[in-house]
């Protein structure tokens, strides 16, 4: 398998760490919603087709890429940075009131 | 010479002769024969024994499809079993042995199997050695004392123990168009692709391109097909976007367009020359594939089919005409289509006599029909062999006709005398690599053949293994193929050379079996090798066993050494046949790598011999001169204990750690792992990745932290260093240096890319040494430079820069160990120049090295924990770290912490051990509350780590035990039936030593 | 049907094999049963013959979209054991094992179950003390477990490197002399035989596309041969697992697939008697009685519902066998293979009731479902009989994970790769 990372190009699997199922949205840090919770850390929609997912190029720059890849065929059908999609569709944590900066000095 | 050469022709070099052994005789062969075609020339027929009935056995192919001629290689001692003598390349000193016979191959006693023979059928093995259900061989003690007969009856060759001292390589290669097969459709698509400036790769099972146009009797181009393959391999050496790969099997077709070959370097020498690898493993990604992997010659199932001396025609006319050897001297010919009237052709003009050809159809086409013409040969139409004659040799053949529109034989009969019969059953495409790539085969019922699925992956195909079986053909895809797949460049594709050669009907009759009504013809074989007959698929058929899988399993049909390669096609249509299906009703089957067999050696390449990396730290020669034993931990190698002469390795530690307690002692702990995390929300970051607040924590200071994982339970500690406003070092534990660091990367990616922060892993950029004990600040005095050490400025948890031997340092005033003590980092290059003069400085106050075992020694009498307590499934509240679990912020794990089951009072927790009868504990005992050794029940928990205090003068442990605190001062045993140790405890705070910490503050 | 025996045999022999009948029946499905598992792997044909053997329940029918034992039961490295570390787990898994010890005389079907030993190798002090915990905790949970010297692996596995200079030194090892391996075909097949012959129909080529349902509860399953209705329905689809509890509505499972693969080498003479595995890296080995060795290590680490892994997996495997065995660098790999592994969150599987009423599930095996398969069936007939979970398996419940309950006998958390 051949993942092609936007930052260094086409590159072999054995450079990659697979980091799991990219459909979960984790809870604000301070929901005490447990059920939420328990979907995101244990629930796994584990698609049999068209799978959202994380992989890091851990031998490489190791960016994290949301790749979409069929758990079929494991054919690759589009990769991007994990940093950028997040940042864009802010879906990996919902909406929460966790204090974004702290006091940095005593 | 051998009266089985030919006059003249082949590719052997008859001017150069080679001598080799089989089976402990001496034999000469001629430069290119295999071992098949010389033994062959020697007049050797009976080449092994079969499976299970051991029969005598010939050779029936001439390539990687043979069943039944396999031998073991012996070079010394090194032994390589199950090798197809028709793949072995002769050179002189080649010592080959036959397998699976004893006393002999002539003779051998697992022969006897043959008498037996209706009861060794399919399934035999699970219908009986149940045992009784009671008494002595109850369970499964009568069947494992007849395993132990069987394991030995079965298997193959044997292999050997001894190492192997060659070696094995990777290579990967990119390439645009890699080409399977080197016949003339692969030759032909190699040459079109590299004309349109392609990087092309051309890969070959055999040693000298050309395929079937090194024994053809076509013409391409107006000479001989073998010259226009040599004329056009030479072309395409010559190219330097062409890589050739003699010698080379594609063996897997993976995902990604990548393809795996096995490429053997040296097999044909005598040794492999200097620096040069035995074989050489290829991961090759190929933007596009053609595959011209040809086709297989399929035998036909009938009565005494396995006799040697039976023989495909194919591979026949292949000794003859790139061997120069004629299988025998009276030859029949058995087929049920055109080829094998080609074949017999190429025979006759090599000087062979064929007497007669048994077609199994009664029309045959004017091609075939002039062939036999010329060759002078009897053409039986419409009949078929029924039998064979001889014992480990083929001397006759019995003949019948078959009734019209069936494959069944009544009763005319006629003996023929021949000493070869050559037989063609039709031909199967060679998809396996197509298949592999990803789809199921597709039945043509014309061809009676799989053909390759639509392409799931990409690659075209060429040739045979479309179904196009002439030589025209061939040439024709080659030139599409190649050019489809080199794609771009417009310049024009190289003609397609013209070819002469007779125009045969490529399409058989459907007969896969012939079946005699008389049942005392003998055994019918589908699977040569694993002696699967005809009436064994009828038997799975009988039972029930009957999708194609079943079949292969309960028959062991194509589970042998060639996999089904020409036994497969047989076996399906003899199911079809008695399911009353079609053979695509039957079923297909999927293949799967390898194509042929690996050596797994090749699979390890540079990796035998070296499995993995060694870490080793900046001062591990120094530990290795002075003495250290080293100790495995992971990748790396630490020092264990510095044994003096003639000490235990209890006495090493206890001296080691009694020195740090004394006075001082000097420790590597560059294995830790150290990440930088820096930037403007460094500080914020590590808020939400420790249970504890870091924002808080002033610049020059450290602090100790602890992480859980999302889940809520305990990850990794680990003290981390404010170097700056925005700059912070984190240290990790050696065994999750990495697993930290990919944790903490994933949440800056995935979770909060709004945090501006770095990281960056220094693990490998620092050097660092631990100074402990009370003499610790006196060592620094006397070799610092630069900043004052003392108490004030350097306070605990404190950091400095400075200046050992002119080496800057970082010093953090952080303790292990329970004693004052110092970590020292410095770059990693001058670790152990650093190291060497704390060394020095520390002399005067008898510093002592230290290894892992007085580490561990001094940190469990202070009750720290390691990766033995943190072990993945225990919290902060089982650690007793439930002080470091901020309430006045969310961190990763804060919320999932307090699930019902990670909360309960019954969980193992920490606690503390102490040896009541003065005996060592150790760890992986567990522990039980009773006081009897021989009943071993109900743990309450395990030693996680022992070692003698030197400071407490007991035998002491760290344990985890349901409850924890609840026992405090109880009595419990510890239970260690592996090692057979029981004995009393004292269940103790796991506090041994300095609870106030007042050593290390001071 | 008749008795499997060497008489039987002779008999049959004696006339030409000309009457032996089918090991399974072959029926047509009816419109309604009592029980209906869905998937006719090991564990749901195991599960099928305990209903009817333990609990009378005979009126049950099997549905399998292809062929009998085409899943994990026929596709593993046949290792039998119960050498875990978590009184749960050897509770059950030694459970198993005892099942297996009697099992070719329950089925009357010869299973091969060799019980050649378990050796696990140690390579450090520290290995060598987590080994020695496990093999203890065994001992403590009834199991059998001891520990071999490196001098005693010398005498018990030969062409093992032992040698000091090793990268990883062998230091001692764990072996579970009742463990072992067996003939993993002929398992599916015995069930399948001694379930029928106890009256359940087994229904090969029988898809399950949709569940029939009256509001929340499950009343049986639509098939590609019609429907069928049932009391209970009960699922044990492992690697597919995620797709058919889709079809009754379940989208999110603690379960990812994973391909896992395996491979044989050429047939050899006895090499190896014992099953061994690596503990510097992640390597199971052993020999099948036709010779070839059967081996596999990890899993490829990647979702996967293909049947199909990739090279780096394959050099590492490769590369741990010819570092324990130098001998082997020319022996060859003759055939490899994919299974999709059902891998729950702590390794650890699942056999409850639910989650719907009238739904029972069986899953999570992770790649260590063979060696589970006859307790695997009793107790899920168990559960399915008596409407609540035995001891046994009471701890493997599908609410653990919310409940912070978890058996996690590798310590890996939420990462199902790394179980």
């Amino acid at each position: 398998m051949l993942i092609n990372c936007p930052y260094c190009g086409p590159r072999d699997l054995c450079e990659f760490t697979y980091q799991g199922d990219a459909n979960r949205t984790r809870p604000a840090p301070d929901s005490t919603d447990l059920s939420a919770w328990n979907s995101y850390v244990y629930e796994r929609v584990n698609t049999a087709g068209d799978h959202r997912e994380y992989w890091q190029h851990s031998g490489g720059c190791r960016s994290h890429l949301v790749v979409v890849r069929s758990t079929l065929t494991h054919e690759i059908k589009s990769i991007g940075m994990a940093r950028s999609e997040t940042a864009q569709t802010g879906r990996q944590e919902s909406a929460g009131s966790a204090p974004r900066r702290q006091e940095k000095r005593p | 010479m051998s009266l089985r050469r030919t006059a003249d022709g082949g590719r052997i070099d008859r001017t150069r002769s080679v001598r080799f052994h089989f089976d402990g005789k001496a034999y000469t062969g001629l430069a290119g024969d295999t071992l098949a075609s010389a033994l062959l020339a020697n007049g050797v027929t009976l080449f092994g024994r079969s499976f299970k009935y051991h029969r005598p056995r010939g050779v029936i192919s001439a390539g990687y499809d043979e069943p039944n001629a396999l031998v073991t290689i012996l070079r010394g001692a090194v032994r390589e079993a199950n090798l197809p003598a028709t793949m072995i390349e002769i050179h002189d000193g080649l010592v080959a042995e036959s397998q699976n016979c004893f006393p002999s191959l002539e003779y051998d006693i697992g022969a006897l199997n043959q008498v037996a023979g209706k009861l060794l059928s399919a399934g035999f093995y699970y219908k009986t050695f149940m045992g009784p259900a009671i008494g002595p061989l109850k369970g499964t003690r009568l069947w494992m004392a007849c395993e132990h007969f069987i394991r030995r009856a079965a298997g193959l060759g044997r292999a050997g123990y001894e190492a192997d001292s060659t070696r094995y390589d990777h290579m990967n290669a990119f390439c645009d168009v890699l080409v399977v097969g080197a016949g003339p459709a692969g030759l032909m698509a190699a040459l079109t692709a590299a004309a349109k400036d392609a990087r092309v790769i051309l890969a070959e099972i055999d040693p000298v391109l050309g395929g079937s146009a090194k024994w053809s009797a076509d013409t391409i181009d107006g000479s001989d097909a073998a010259e226009w393959a040599a004329r056009t391999a030479e072309a395409l050496a010559g190219m330097d976007n062409v890589r050739i790969l003699p010698r080379t099997t594609v063996w897997g077709y993976y995902d990604g367009n990548t393809l795996a070959a096995l490429e053997r370097v040296a097999d044909h020498k005598r040794a492999p020359e200097n620096g040069e690898p035995r074989h050489r493993h290829w991961t090759i990604r190929a933007r596009d594939v053609v595959l011209a992997t040809g086709a297989l010659e399929r035998p036909i199932v009938f009565p005494g089919n396995d006799r040697p001396g039976v023989m495909l025609a194919s591979a026949a006319s292949r000794y003859a005409g790139e061997f120069g050897v004629m299988p025998g001297t009276r030859i029949a010919v058995f087929t049920n289509n055109d080829s094998a009237y080609q074949a017999a052709h190429a025979l006759h003009e090599k000087g062979g006599q064929i007497d007669v050809i048994v077609d199994a159809r009664t029309e045959i086409s004017d091609a075939a029909a002039a062939l036999a013409r010329q060759i002078g040969a009897e053409v039986l139409a419409g009949h078929a062999v029924v039998g064979t004659k001889g014992g480990r040799k083929i001397c006759g053949i019995l003949v019948g006709a078959l009734a019209p529109g069936t494959a069944q034989v009544a009763e005319t009969r006629r003996q023929i005398s021949v000493d070869c019969l050559l037989v063609s059953g039709g031909w199967s495409p060679v998809i396996h690599l197509a298949s592999q790539a990803g789809a199921a085969p597709i039945w043509n019922d014309a061809l009676q053949a799989f053909l390759p699925p639509d392409p799931a992956q990409k690659w075209t195909g060429a040739g045979a293994m479309l179904g196009h079986f002439s030589t025209a053909e061939a040439l024709a895809d080659g030139q599409s193929a190649g050019a489809a797949a080199a794609g771009g460049s417009r310049s024009r594709n190289p003609a397609v050379p013209e070819v002469e050669g007779a125009l045969i009907d490529p399409t058989p009759a459907p007969v896969f079996e012939v079946v005699s009504s008389d049942k005392k013809r003998g055994k019918a074989f589908v699977d040569f090798q694993n002696d699967v007959t005809a009436d064994d698929v009828r038997l799975a058929h009988l039972e029930g066993f009957v999708s194609v899988e079943h079949l292969k399993r309960y028959t062991t049909l194509g589970m042998a050494t060639d996999q089904g390669k020409t036994s497969n096609v047989p076996g399906l249509a003899i199911m079809a046949e008695a399911r009353g299906i079609s053979i695509p009703q039957a079923g297909t089957t999927r293949f799967r790598p390898p194509f042929t067999p690996v050596s797994m050696g090749s699979l390890a390449g540079e990796r035998y011999g070296d499995l993995k990396p060694d870490r080793f730290t900046p001062m591990h020669d120094w530990h290795v001169e002075h003495g250290a034993t080293m100790y495995s931990a992971g990748l790396w190698h630490r020092p264990r204990i510095y044994g003096d002469p003639g000490e235990t390795v209890e006495q090493a530690y206890v001296r080691e750690a009694s020195a740090v307690r004394r006075s001082v002692g000097i420790v590597d702990v560059s294995t830790l792992g150290k990440i930088a995390v820096q930037g403007p929300d460094a500080a914020v970051f590590l808020d939400r990745v420790y249970t504890n607040m870091f924002s808080t924590l002033p610049v020059g200071k450290a602090r100790y932290g602890l992480m859980l994982r999302e889940d809520g339970l305990a990850f990794d500690d680990g003290t981390t260093w404010r170097l700056g406003e925005n700059d912070f070092l984190m240290t990790t534990t050696t065994a999750n240096a990495g697993k930290v660091m990919q944790h903490l990367e994933y949440f800056l990616d995935v979770v909060w890319p709004d945090l501006k922060v770095t990281l960056t892993s220094v693990s490998d950029e620092w050097a660092a040494m631990a100074v402990a004990g009370p003499r610790s600040r006196d060592v620094l005095e006397g070799c610092v430079h630069g900043t004052p050490v003392d108490n004030e400025t350097l306070p605990f948890m404190g950091i400095v820069r400075g200046e050992i031997a002119g080496v800057k340092v970082m010093i953090c005033r952080l303790s292990f160990s329970g004693e004052r003590a110092y970590e020292v980092y410095c770059k990693a290059g001058y670790g152990r120049h650093v190291w060497e003069a704390l060394v020095a400085a520390g002399e005067p106050f008898g510093i002592v090295p230290y290894g892992l075992e007085a580490l561990g020694t001094l940190r469990i009498e202070k009750g720290h924990v390691t990766g033995s307590e943190i072990d993945g499934r225990t919290t902060a509240r089982d650690l007793h770290l439930d002080w470091l679990l901020s309430k006045k912020k969310p961190f990763i794990g804060s919320m999932m912490m307090d699930r019902e089951g990670l909360a309960g009072d019954d969980r193992l927790a920490l606690v503390g051990l102490i040896s009541l009868d003065n005996r060592a504990l150790s760890g992986g005992a567990h522990i039980v509350k009773h006081n009897d050794p021989r009943d071993i029940r109900d743990s309450i928990g395990h030693v996680t780590a022992a070692c003698y205090s030197p400071a407490l003068g007991r035998y002491i442990a760290l344990a985890l035990v349901e409850g924890g605190k609840v026992h405090h001062n109880s009595r419990a045993y510890v239970s260690d039936p592996l090692r057979g140790r029981f004995g009393p405890v004292e269940i103790v705070s796991h506090h041994f030593f300095d609870p106030e910490g007042s050593r290390m503050h001071g | 049907m008749a008795e499997y025996s060497a008489l039987s045999l002779i008999k049959h022999a004696w006339t030409g094999n000309r009457d032996w009948r089918p090991a399974w029946r072959k029926p047509d499905p009816k419109p309604s049963y009592d029980v209906v598992i869905v998937g006719g792997g090991g564990h749901g044909l195991a599960t099928a013959y305990y209903l009817a053997k333990e609990h009378g329940i005979t009126n049950v029918a099997v549905v399998e979209k292809g062929w009998l034992g085409s899943g994990n039961i026929g596709r593993n490295t046949t290792i039998v054991r119960s050498n875990y570390l978590l009184r749960e787990s050897i509770r059950f898994y030694e459970f198993s094992l005892r099942l297996w010890e009697d099992l070719a005389q329950d089925l009357n079907y010869n299973v091969m179950f060799s019980q050649r030993g378990v050796l696990n190798l140690a390579h450090s002090p520290g290995q060598a003390d987590d080994f020695i915990r496990r093999g203890n905790a065994m001992r403590h949970g009834g199991a059998d477990a001891v520990w071999l010297t490196p001098r005693e692996i010398a005498r018990k596995v030969p062409g093992l490197d032992l040698s000091r200079s090793a990268r990883f030194p062998v230091v001692g090892g764990l072996l579970q002399p009742r463990a072992g391996t067996a003939r993993h075909d002929a398992v599916a097949w015995g069930f399948a035989r001694a379930a029928d012959r106890r009256g359940v129909d087994i229904i090969e080529n029988c898809e399950v596309t949709g569940f029939l349902r009256d509001g929340d509860r499950i009343t049986g399953v639509a098939t590609t041969r019609g429907d069928i209705e049932a009391r209970k329905v009960a699922v044990a689809v492992a690697g597919s697992t995620g797709r058919v509890m889709k079809l009754a509505g379940i989208d999110t499972l603690p379960i990812e697939s994973h391909v896992l693969q395996a491979f044989v080498t050429e047939g050899l003479k006895p090499f190896v008697n014992t099953v061994v595995t690596f503990g510097g890296g992640h390597l199971y080995m052993s020999q099948s009685d036709k010779g070839g060795l059967v081996f596999g290590g990890d899993i490829d680490g990647y979702n996967s519902y293909a049947q199909r892994g990739n090279l780096p997996v394959v050099e590492d495997v490769m590369s741990e066998m010819v570092a324990l065995f130098p001998g082997l660098t020319r022996a060859r790999l003759l055939r490899s293979w994919g299974g999709v592994m059902d891998m729950s969150m702590d390794g650890s599987p699942i056999i409850t009731t639910g989650p719907l009423p009238g739904m029972y599930l069986n899953s999570g095996w992770c790649y260590g479902g063979f060696k589970a398969t006859p307790a695997s069936g009793w107790c899920f007939a168990w559960t399915i009989a008596k409407d609540e979970p035995h001891a046994y398996n009471a701890p493997y419940t599908l609410d653990r994970f919310q409940r912070g309950i978890l058996i996690d006998e590798k310590g890996q958390g939420a990462t199902p790769r790394l179980h």
